[in-house]
């Protein structure tokens, strides 16, 4: 492909998510763009846990952790002076004297995210199979209690509060451009392709000259680089959020959206965030009890999720490679260049 | 208190969550051993076991039997899990299986959820076991449900040894854990023996669930998740899949936390014992990942 036509799809990709942008905020009243704006939040942490899970194959349960990270040091770093005083009495001075721009954060939050998860993943990425997720789920629950006793930072397991209410529709857009286009430029890459290859083949892969650890470990870091940015959006979106925020039932969602939509692709990943968010803000609905034909339902708390982790399985057995497998759109690949999948 | 009685009174308690921690890890054990299945429903058992307890008691029966009931109820769903969730999946790789299982944890703790709601429940105990055991040391404190919970579990345990390796079928299911494929040539019938191996495991899941309701006092829907995190560590430290090695890795594990625990607290180290147990957990998977008792496991091209 040459750079014509990259640039063309760059542009069509830009003016797509800016027409996106514009029609939400035209046609959406102000609780659907809530919903859309947290489905794009969520293509941010569905499709970057993607490229570690599916890409690599190391398949990570830890990925709220880095969310948790993003958001709490995002929160603290854009947090008004007096709302510091007031919420973070105990914060150290070269803390409590700062309030950065929500860019600067946001991206600062992605790198100490990004920082953490390459220095915890020199050690975790030499694991494979089941024992990277029991201990990548270790991770997370590590990351939970510090966060839960460090209350000097993050207040411990009551509310954290007092964050600015920054996240718009154009900042979710903006970055959900920004990680679409540099996920599809380290997937499909000489990296990418040595992940797939390590994927499929550890040992095969290294017979091919692959280094595996290095390679691995830029599929964590990256993924947990937009975990952090995304935390941040998401933290600035909820406004206040606790330590419980970022546990299993947000674990057990991505981890069926991207199942769902196709962990080999960021176009499943994307449609699997676009499927189960509807999904569930429907079942949402019927929760609260509805009535057919004279059958009164009752409120059901619960049933929701009880009807996606049906779904999740269902997906296991019937389609363990999900609904795309690893289809991909072209728009998604820089380069034409043989996917060997 | 003196030294003595403290060091005493640590060990006690060391040894009834140590306990706990085999009772479920073995169960862990024993179904990846066959079938290399990392089973995160496996928790759930215990809420199973002690939530069909107090439906068993509200029925009428006495406690006694209302256990023997909520054990039964928890055997029944495993098999029921294993049917229509884990068949399915069989010979699938290890990350699709233990994703269809976190996927039956969240349907099995909202089923709870729904069924009873997520506010705990008082755990219905007898007369006869409130109560204190009469020691030489005074400040010793050691109540029924303790010397109950170390008995049972021991019982239990001694079972399970029996099991295993004086009958036919547990002769079976250690030649399916050797090699699966292997025994179903030799004329095992190994949906049986896996069938088998989830009713021990459920059922000692289950066991523990009652014991533990019995020292919390409470029951939730979200009670067996975090000491199927602690058995998942007991059982690798011990070696996964191995029976013996998730009794050492339980009791190990009981011991360290007690230990953590009893930290003076000037260190400020105790609050961060999960944190602590796990940290141990990758250091384990890292560098001695056949745990303390495992076997090697070669990789074959």
């Amino acid at each position: 492909m040459n750079n014509v036509q990259h640039m063309t799809r760059l542009v069509v990709g830009v003016l797509g998510l800016a027409l996106l942008g514009l029609l939400a905020q035209v046609v959406l009243q102000s609780y659907p763009l809530r919903v859309f704006m947290v489905m794009g939040i969520s293509v941010i942490f569905v499709t970057s846990l993607g490229l570690s899970n599916g890409f690599t194959g190391v398949f990570s349960l830890g990925h709220p952790g880095f969310i948790a990270i993003g958001a709490y040091v995002s929160g603290i770093l854009t947090m008004g002076m007096e709302k510091k005083l007031l919420y973070l009495p105990d914060l150290p001075a070269w803390l409590s004297g700062i309030e950065l721009n929500f860019l600067s954060a946001t991206l600062i939050a992605g790198a100490v995210a990004a920082f953490i998860a390459w220095t915890v993943g020199i050690v975790l990425m030499r694991l494979s199979g089941n024992y990277v997720s029991v201990a990548t789920l270790g991770l997370m629950i590590i990351i939970n209690v510090v966060i839960v006793n460090a209350e000097t930072f993050t207040r411990g397991s009551r509310t954290f509060t007092g964050i600015p209410a920054h996240t718009n529709i154009w900042w979710v857009l903006g970055w959900v451009g920004v990680a679409l286009f540099v996920l599809g430029r380290v997937a499909y890459s000489s990296i990418g392709r040595a992940m797939r290859a390590t994927r499929e083949d550890v040992i095969a892969a290294q017979a091919m000259g692959i280094d595996v650890l290095p390679v691995r470990l830029i599929g964590f870091t990256v993924g947990a680089f937009f975990a952090g940015v995304g935390g941040a959006l998401y933290g600035h979106y909820l406004v206040s959020f606790s330590p419980t925020t970022f546990y299993l039932a947000m674990m057990i969602t991505q981890l069926t959206m991207l199942v769902l939509g196709g962990q080999n692709s960021l176009t499943g990943a994307v449609l699997g965030v676009v499927v189960v968010s509807i999904l569930s803000e429907v079942l949402r609905n019927l929760e609260r009890g509805f009535s057919i034909g004279g059958w009164q339902f009752l409120e059901m708390f619960g049933a929701s999720q009880i009807l996606l982790g049906l779904i999740f399985i269902l997906v296991m057995v019937f389609r363990p490679q999900g609904i795309l497998g690893s289809y991909e759109l072209s728009f998604f690949q820089p380069r034409n260049q043989l996917r060997g999948d | 208190m003196t030294n003595l009685e403290y060091i005493l009174q640590q060990i006690i308690n060391a040894l009834s969550i140590g306990g706990l921690y085999a009772l479920i890890a073995v169960g862990l054990s024993i179904v990846f051993s066959i079938l290399r299945l990392t089973n995160f429903a496996h928790g759930d058992m215990m809420m199973i076991g002690a939530y069909g307890t107090i439906l068993a008691n509200q029925a009428g029966l006495p406690f006694e039997l209302a256990v023997c009931g909520g054990v039964f109820v928890a055997c029944i769903i495993g098999i029921i899990i294993e049917r229509v969730a884990y068949r399915p999946v069989r010979g699938a790789t290890e990350v699709t299986t233990l994703l269809t299982s976190v996927a039956l944890t969240y349907i099995l703790e909202n089923l709870g959820i729904l069924l009873f709601t997520s506010s705990p429940r008082n755990f219905p105990l007898p007369f006869w076991l409130d109560g204190m055991v009469k020691t030489p040391f005074e400040s010793l404190s050691l109540n029924y449900i303790t010397v109950l919970t170390l008995a049972t579990t021991l019982l239990a345990l001694i079972f399970l040894g029996w099991f295993v390796k004086y009958t036919r079928t547990g002769l079976s299911m250690r030649a399916v854990a050797e090699d699966l494929t292997a025994a179903y040539l030799m004329g095992i019938d190994v949906n049986r023996v896996i069938v088998i191996a989830f009713v021990l495991a459920s059922g000692f899941a289950g066991l523990a669930g009652v014991l533990w309701a019995a020292q919390a006092g409470v029951v939730e829907p979200l009670m067996g998740f975090t000491p199927l995190l602690k058995a998942f560590i007991a059982a690798i430290i011990g070696g996964f899949g191995s029976i013996p090695g998730a009794l050492l890795g339980g009791f190990v594990l009981g011991g360290l936390e007690v230990l953590i625990q009893g930290l003076p607290a000037d260190w400020g180290l105790s609050p961060y014992r999960d944190a602590l147990v796990f940290l141990l957990l990758i250091f384990f998977l890292l560098f001695r990942p056949n745990g303390l008792l495992g076997v090697k496991t070669e990789v074959k091209l």
